[in-house]
């Protein structure tokens, strides 16, 4: 088992607010062939730990310390030349909103060829016959290449960006809550082509969700985000049948069971702010 | 039964839909197909389903959002749709709607207390002071304060929204809401908080609920009776823990293993 990256000590704040940490000091690792879920509610800062390793962090904010270590380069200070060989080639990057992230005037063909044209130079008949072997490997028909975005349903559409992330067999995939735009069902089918790919790739797979249930069906290791730090990290067992930090626990008690015998508990961020202050 | 409030009987509503070649051909869309459901006063009917299986179509056409092609809906033994407009309006006061996307269902344009005294003012109910008053019970009661009422949509979070959606539609004391997936574009741990905070106006206020939701993880914790809809009909109903504990349908038996948090059982996790 080899480690794929390591983030150590990471803090990002505002360019103009140096003192507000909205991520403080997240360090975590991921192997080759695991998947490591970073859950955490909306604001905790786990969105932008993954943008972070991508580069992609906006203007507005910087990278106050910490290091990046992908496959024991530390990329953290790479310049944009740099950066553009390592994204879409060796990271690939699934976003949320399938809806939002395709491009509506140009093909679903198209778009997941440029991503091979770019960095493996494949043009004309070897470019189609990759496309259509991709879309296979997502479920989708080969013949949908020519399809636009609007044309397809939103689980077909996450599939097309699935698809263009694993184009170039990236060692690492990033995927910022994938399926939570999606339904149940659909949910489930992306899960599970997500975790098959992963395993036929060996990706290391970043996970972002707020969803616990999400958790339990797709991580190796877990870490807990809340208010820009970690609070908790372990194997998933761990996680989830012995939590120790109240956040987890909390967190865990607010996720509707299937077979409604537990009674739901919303966070008490009051009790919470004590406990955490004693602990 | 006299127990019921909302009785739906053979609904029927079909779309066209543009299709072919630049959309010159066009071909029927069946959104709902003989749709029978019916609601007890003080309880809960969930509508699940996937995109497409028609459960916003129905609640669209239970409260005359949208005209049927036939059936009826009785509400207190009233025909809703045999109703005129002015008549339809003043039964409105008494049919809610909470909205699934609390970003786009509140104008941003107006402040807090507008929103929510706007079905007041369109019912004249109280004078200017009295409306006042409910707009502040209520605002308080969903768990907001008074000073919200002066403030616009986009400074609070989306969890506070839906708050100020619950309390536009509750501050005319309906007696039925339809809510239609109101927890989906939530976290975790705010859905958990909205969850309750809905059950605990239907004790006080006595309402009933038509719930409407792909999440059958939620749907468990809130319903007390189940419509399962898949591509325009109403595949299995019955009562909530006969449904979850043996579902007949194929359809039902796909939507409960798609639930996340398999794995989590084994786990033994709290």
């Amino acid at each position: 088992m080899t480690e794929l990256l390591r983030i150590e000590g990471l803090t990002i704040t505002p360019v103009n607010a140096p003192e507000r940490r909205l991520v403080n000091n997240v360090s975590l690792s991921l192997a080759s062939g695991k998947t490591t879920c970073i859950v955490g509610e909306s604001g905790s800062g786990k969105s932008l730990t993954a943008l972070s390793v991508m580069g992609l962090l906006s203007r507005q904010l910087q990278r106050q310390q910490g290091r990046l270590i992908f496959q024991g380069q530390d990329i953290a200070g790479l310049g944009n030349d740099q950066l553009r060989q390592i994204r879409g080639r060796k990271i690939g990057m699934i976003f949320q909103e399938p809806m939002t992230s395709l491009n509506p005037v140009l093909t679903v063909g198209f778009q997941i060829g440029e991503t091979l044209t770019v960095h493996l130079g494949l043009k004309k008949q070897a470019l189609k016959d990759k496309v259509a072997s991709l879309l296979e490997q997502v479920g989708i028909p080969a013949s949908r290449a020519d399809s636009y975005p609007d044309e397809l349903s939103g689980g077909q559409r996450q599939r097309v960006m699935i698809a263009m992330s694993i184009a170039c067999e990236p060692a690492m995939l990033i995927a910022d809550e994938p399926t939570t735009a999606l339904d149940v069902t659909v949910q489930a089918q992306i899960l599970k082509l997500l975790d098959d790919l992963k395993t036929r790739l060996n990706m290391g797979m970043l996970f972002i969700t707020h969803d616990f249930g999400v958790v339990a069906d797709i991580a190796d290791d877990v870490v807990v985000m809340f208010r820009g730090g970690i609070v908790e990290s372990g194997p998933v067992a761990q996680v989830l049948e012995n939590p120790q930090h109240p956040y987890t626990k909390a967190l865990l008690a607010c996720v509707p069971d299937a077979e409604g015998k537990k009674p739901l508990k919303p966070i008490d961020y009051a009790w919470l702010n004590e406990s955490t202050v004693a602990a | 039964m006299s127990d019921l409030i909302l009785t739906a009987s053979h609904l029927n509503k079909s779309y066209r839909q543009r299709s072919g070649k630049f959309g010159f051909g066009s071909t029927l869309v069946k959104a709902l197909d003989d749709v029978s459901v019916s609601l007890r006063a003080g309880s809960t009917l969930a509508v699940v389903g996937e995109s497409g299986s028609g459960k916003s179509t129905l609640a669209r056409c239970l409260l005359q959002l949208q005209p049927l092609d036939s059936g009826e809906v009785l509400f207190q033994g009233r025909d809703l749709a045999k109703l005129s407009g002015s008549e339809l309006r003043q039964q409105r006061r008494h049919l809610q709607m909470v909205f699934q996307d609390p970003f786009a269902s509140l104008n941003p344009r107006m402040r807090v207390g507008e929103i929510v005294g706007e079905g007041l003012l369109v019912h004249q109910l109280g004078n200017a002071d009295e409306r006042q008053q409910k707009v502040l019970h209520m605002l308080k009661r969903v768990g907001l304060a008074e000073e919200d009422i002066h403030k616009y949509p986009h400074q609070f979070s989306g969890g506070q929204r839906q708050r100020i959606g619950i309390a536009r539609a509750l501050v005319l004391e309906p007696k039925v809401v339809v809510c239609d997936e109101p927890v989906s574009a939530l976290d975790v741990s705010i859905q958990a908080q909205i969850l309750l905070l809905l059950k605990e106006l239907q004790q006080e206020m006595n309402l009933s609920y038509l719930f409407i939701s792909h999440d059958l993880r939620v749907v468990r914790h809130i319903a007390d009776e189940v419509a399962v809809m898949h591509q325009g009909k109403v595949v299995e109903y019955g009562d909530i823990n006969d449904i979850y504990q043996s579902p007949k349908e194929e359809y039902t038996r796909n939507l409960l293993k798609a639930i996340p948090g398999h794995k989590r059982q084994q786990y033994q996790s709290i």
